[in-house]
């Protein structure tokens, strides 16, 4: 970290580390080749995509738990949320993800009944989920909870409809996988976007899983 | 029908916006006339708009930067020309035209100028200098590079359809809120980010992907060159910062749209929360800048001093410290905020801790010269202007990192100079050393050497004289931003400041009489061997410019400097290595998608802007529909025959074994 040599290299004055590598590391640089699978890549670059994602949701997180507090002498998450309604919503959307794991197990296995009959399922499923969270906005602004009643409501309704539109753009894309596989068939490129769906999908459980912590278990405790 | 657009949108009533427009319309439909009648139109949808090769996305992204940075530097004449008038007088531009200049300067600077600027470089070199042949997602990136383009254009727009925010570039709430700025200037700033902002995003996990997953045979992350690394970290933090910005944008546009209260005065809002979330977005954005530039900087003068870099893993450990620290000292925008005293000492201590690996970036730079038998070219001197420079812009950064200090130099002309320094001095330095050392590679021949040089004296004294007299000004208390102002102590250094605004544009100028000279002398200035400045990583392997597929068979490489070792090897045993085995390249398929979801986006923005909500719905059917179609093509690769592919190399290996022959081993 000085910029000083720590010990004296051989033939490399300067320690730039280019010489004198090991066996081992030149091993690994023998391997490591322009050639990693396409799948593999799309993968990776998927993931860095969610990550961006999870960052997005974190500032809105962050937000939330700077806002829960002003009510503005409007109601708190004590007295609107109905955990019931929402344990609901959380089993859907669990179950979905699980459906949506056998989707693509049945992909990878070229299975057309368990690959179109568990997308089917995912989709009922996190349809059933929006369906429940559209009722509880809706309940909500008719009580005169509304997003623009106090900054709390703003934060919540953001964070918990930005996790909603995510999840509608999934079943987009979900159906619009269906339509593709049952246009094109299980080619390479199509596999390739069910592994980015499922991340995707999955990604959303993980971000549910804190929502519901944070917001709902929370704001019903205190 | 057409939401709140109507005339009283153009702003007939005001000359300078409207004679500006109406001379950038004439140009444009100049050059589409011209482009037109020439026939050029179906090559250039061919082989440019709906390209997916990443150099001529990257070449793309620095020509958008290049033009806007014309129209960002009219805006600081401007400036500089109203503040050199205003004493005691109106000046010659009106508050709220004022307002809107300052604000667009700094939005069009940072977003559209030096943003595509280093992501163009990084676009096009890495993925060379990596031995590969693409990036990891070349479709995405036209779309990335088509998207930005969008915001560009919708800032632009807002010169004559409407306004521009008047709200500094960083619309600070509560003065940004739709109760304070009822105008679409503010929304005209937030959608173009927004769109934007989704590009920049697209690019980064491009490019973290590339770097991290696509190697040459051999190329180990310890053998990367440095730019790569810098490119590297550049992304991880446009990965990890812009969906912050999105995020914060988001909120601010709810507020504004739908009566929400993120940063209302009222209903339990907070102002603050925007600072903080803003900046924790916009301080690791000066680092997605300035890494690049180190970058760039690291291989100019290395190659110019004939040394490797000193100091190579010190360099990559100091990259990725910058990278992280980056993320730990937002709050030093707004130590005034009132947080306290620890907290400010915690974040003060922080950002002096970052000048650390900084400094020893600079070392590395003075040691790689060391010794070294330099080539003052061009690219050297931008880099050498650089460090000069920059350490003077780190020193009063570290000096405005003292709270004490800054709640005396806050907003300050004081800081308008300090983060001009860096980014001008930092960032715009690196990007035209880049634009210099990389040209030939990019287009087959040099740029003029004197007008280059020449153009960076001009630039370097008009830095100095220009910004110099802004610390003087901030010590003397005057703030920014100010439209006029009574103080005759001012006047002087303010008349010495746009006289050093005069010498930049004497520069600029330069600079594109440089562009058309050496176009015009071409012939003279070719590159024959593909490696015009004795280069050491794999972009100079290649022929000027590189074919499509970059290489024609995947480099081994053996070392760090990869082509380095390569040329010494063949200077040793006389000859280059066994002819290779030809086989046929696939290559990505050009694609219009990008451009036809930029088509879509630049509808969508500016129908959100105006509220034209049927526009919004079909421009949203319309980039679904297009990645629909995108998704259902069948044919994503063309192949590029072995012949072409041998025919090619060889005539690149016959022009490299002349170069040999002319250049022995000393």
């Amino acid at each position: 970290m000085s910029g000083l040599p720590a010990t004296a290299g051989h033939g490399d004055p300067d320690r730039v580390g280019y010489n004198g590598e090991s066996r081992a590391r030149r091993h690994m640089a023998e391997r490591a080749g322009g050639l990693v699978p396409k799948r593999i890549i799309v993968g990776y670059g998927f993931w860095i995509f969610l990550l961006s994602d999870i960052v997005m949701f974190s500032a809105f997180f962050a937000t939330y738990a700077v806002l829960v507090g002003q009510t503005a002498g409007g109601p708190s998450g004590r007295e609107l949320f109905d955990l019931r309604s929402t344990a609901i919503e959380t089993a859907c959307l669990l179950l979905s993800s699980f459906a949506c794991g056998l989707a693509s197990i049945g992909a990878q296995a070229h299975r057309g009944s368990w690959f179109y009959g568990a997308m089917a399922a995912t989709f009922i499923l996190g349809a059933a989920f929006i369906g429940l969270e559209v009722r509880e906005f809706a309940g909500l602004v008719a009580r005169g909870a509304g997003p623009t009643r106090s900054a709390f409501l703003s934060a919540f309704f953001t964070l918990v409809g930005c996790h909603g539109l995510h999840v509608s753009a999934g079943l987009l894309w979900l159906l619009t996988m269906m339509a593709q596989v049952f246009a094109k068939g299980y080619r390479a490129d199509i596999l390739r976007r069910i592994l980015c769906f499922g991340l995707f999908w999955h990604a959303l459980d993980i971000i549910w899983v804190a929502l519901f912590t944070m917001v709902y278990l929370m704001g019903a405790a205190t | 029908m057409l939401g709140k657009l109507s005339w009283a949108a153009i702003p007939f009533d005001q000359p300078i916006p409207l004679v500006a427009a109406a001379l950038v319309g004439v140009m444009i439909i100049g050059v589409l006339a011209w482009v037109t009648l020439k026939g050029w139109l179906p090559y250039l949808w061919r082989e440019w708009i709906t390209s997916v090769d990443h150099k001529r996305i990257g070449i793309m992204y620095t020509l958008l930067a290049m033009v806007m940075l014309l129209r960002g530097f009219s805006d600081a004449i401007m400036m500089r020309a109203q503040q050199a008038l205003a004493f005691e007088s109106p000046g010659y531009l009106p508050p709220e035209h004022y307002d809107q200049i300052f604000s667009a300067h700094g939005t069009l600077m940072i977003f559209f100028v030096a943003m595509p600027f280093v992501i163009g470089l990084m676009n096009f070199v890495v993925p060379l200098q990596l031995g590969v042949r693409d990036v990891a997602f070349p479709t995405l990136n036209s779309v990335g590079f088509w998207l930005t383009a969008t915001g560009a254009l919708l800032v632009n727009i807002s010169l004559v359809v409407g306004e521009f925010a008047r709200t500094g570039w960083l619309p600070y709430p509560p003065l940004s809120e739709i109760t304070y700025s009822p105008g679409v200037g503010v929304d005209y700033y937030l959608w173009a980010l927004e769109i934007s902002g989704v590009g920049t995003l697209l690019s980064g996990v491009n490019l973290v992907t590339t770097v991290l997953k696509m190697h040459a045979p051999g190329m180990t992350y310890m053998r990367m060159p440095m730019f790569c690394w810098t490119t590297l970290a550049s992304n991880l933090l446009i990965v990890a910062a812009f969906p912050i910005l999105t995020a914060t944008l988001t909120m601010l546009l709810l507020d504004r749209y739908l009566g929400f209260h993120f940063f209302t005065n009222n209903a339990g809002g907070n102002v603050m929360m925007f600072m903080n979330l803003i900046w924790a977005w916009g301080h690791p954005e000066v680092y997605i800048l300035i890494l690049p530039a180190f970058g760039i900087f690291s291989e100019v003068i290395s190659t110019f001093s004939r040394k490797p870099l000193f100091g190579y893993r010190s360099m990559v450990a100091a990259t990725m410290a910058i990278c992280i620290l980056s993320f730990t000292v937002w709050l030093h925008h707004f130590f005034t905020m009132g947080a306290g005293a620890d907290v400010n000492a915690i974040f003060g201590i922080a950002s002096m801790i970052i000048a650390v690996p900084t400094g020893v970036k600079v070392f590395n730079w003075l040691f790689t010269m060391y010794g070294g038998r330099v080539v003052y070219s061009a690219s050297i001197l931008w880099s050498i202007g650089f460090m000069v420079t920059f350490v003077i812009g780190g020193m009063t950064g570290v000096l405005l990192a003292v709270p004490p200090a800054d709640f005396v130099l806050h907003n300050s002309l004081f800081l308008v100079a300090h983060f001009h320094n860096v980014i001008i001095g930092g960032v715009l330095f690196g990007a035209f050393a880049g634009y210099t050392y990389w040209f030939p590679k990019a287009f087959g021949f040099r740029l003029h050497e004197g007008l280059g040089k020449a153009s960076f004296w001009c630039w370097l004294i008009g830095f100095y004289v220009a910004f110099m007299p802004l610390y003087v000004l901030g010590l003397m208390g005057m703030t920014r931003r100010m439209q006029h102002y009574d103080v005759a102590a001012w006047r002087p250094w303010l008349l010495i400041a746009a006289s050093g605004a005069a010498i930049i544009l004497a520069g600029i100028i330069l600079q594109i009489a440089q562009l058309a000279v050496s176009i015009r002398r071409r012939e003279a200035l070719r590159d024959q061997t593909g490696d015009p400045w004795d280069g050491r990583s794999l972009e100079w392997a290649t022929p000027s410019p590189p074919p499509t597929f970059n290489f024609a068979v995947f480099p081994r490489i053996e070392g760090g400097d990869a082509y380095w070792g390569m040329k010494q090897r063949a200077r040793q045993q006389g000859k280059l290595g066994e002819e290779p085995h030809y086989t046929e390249i696939e290559m990505p398929r050009n694609s219009p998608t990008g451009f036809v979801c930029a088509f879509f986006a630049t509808f969508m923005g500016f129908a959100l802007i105006w509220h034209i909500w049927w526009i919004v719905a079909l421009a949203a059917l319309g980039a679904y529909a297009t990645f629909v179609v995108f998704a259902w093509r069948d044919r994503h690769e063309d192949i590029i025959p072995a012949e072409l592919v041998a025919r090619i190399d060889r005539a690149n290996r016959n022009a490299r074994s002349a170069a040999l022959a002319l250049r022995p081993a000393p």
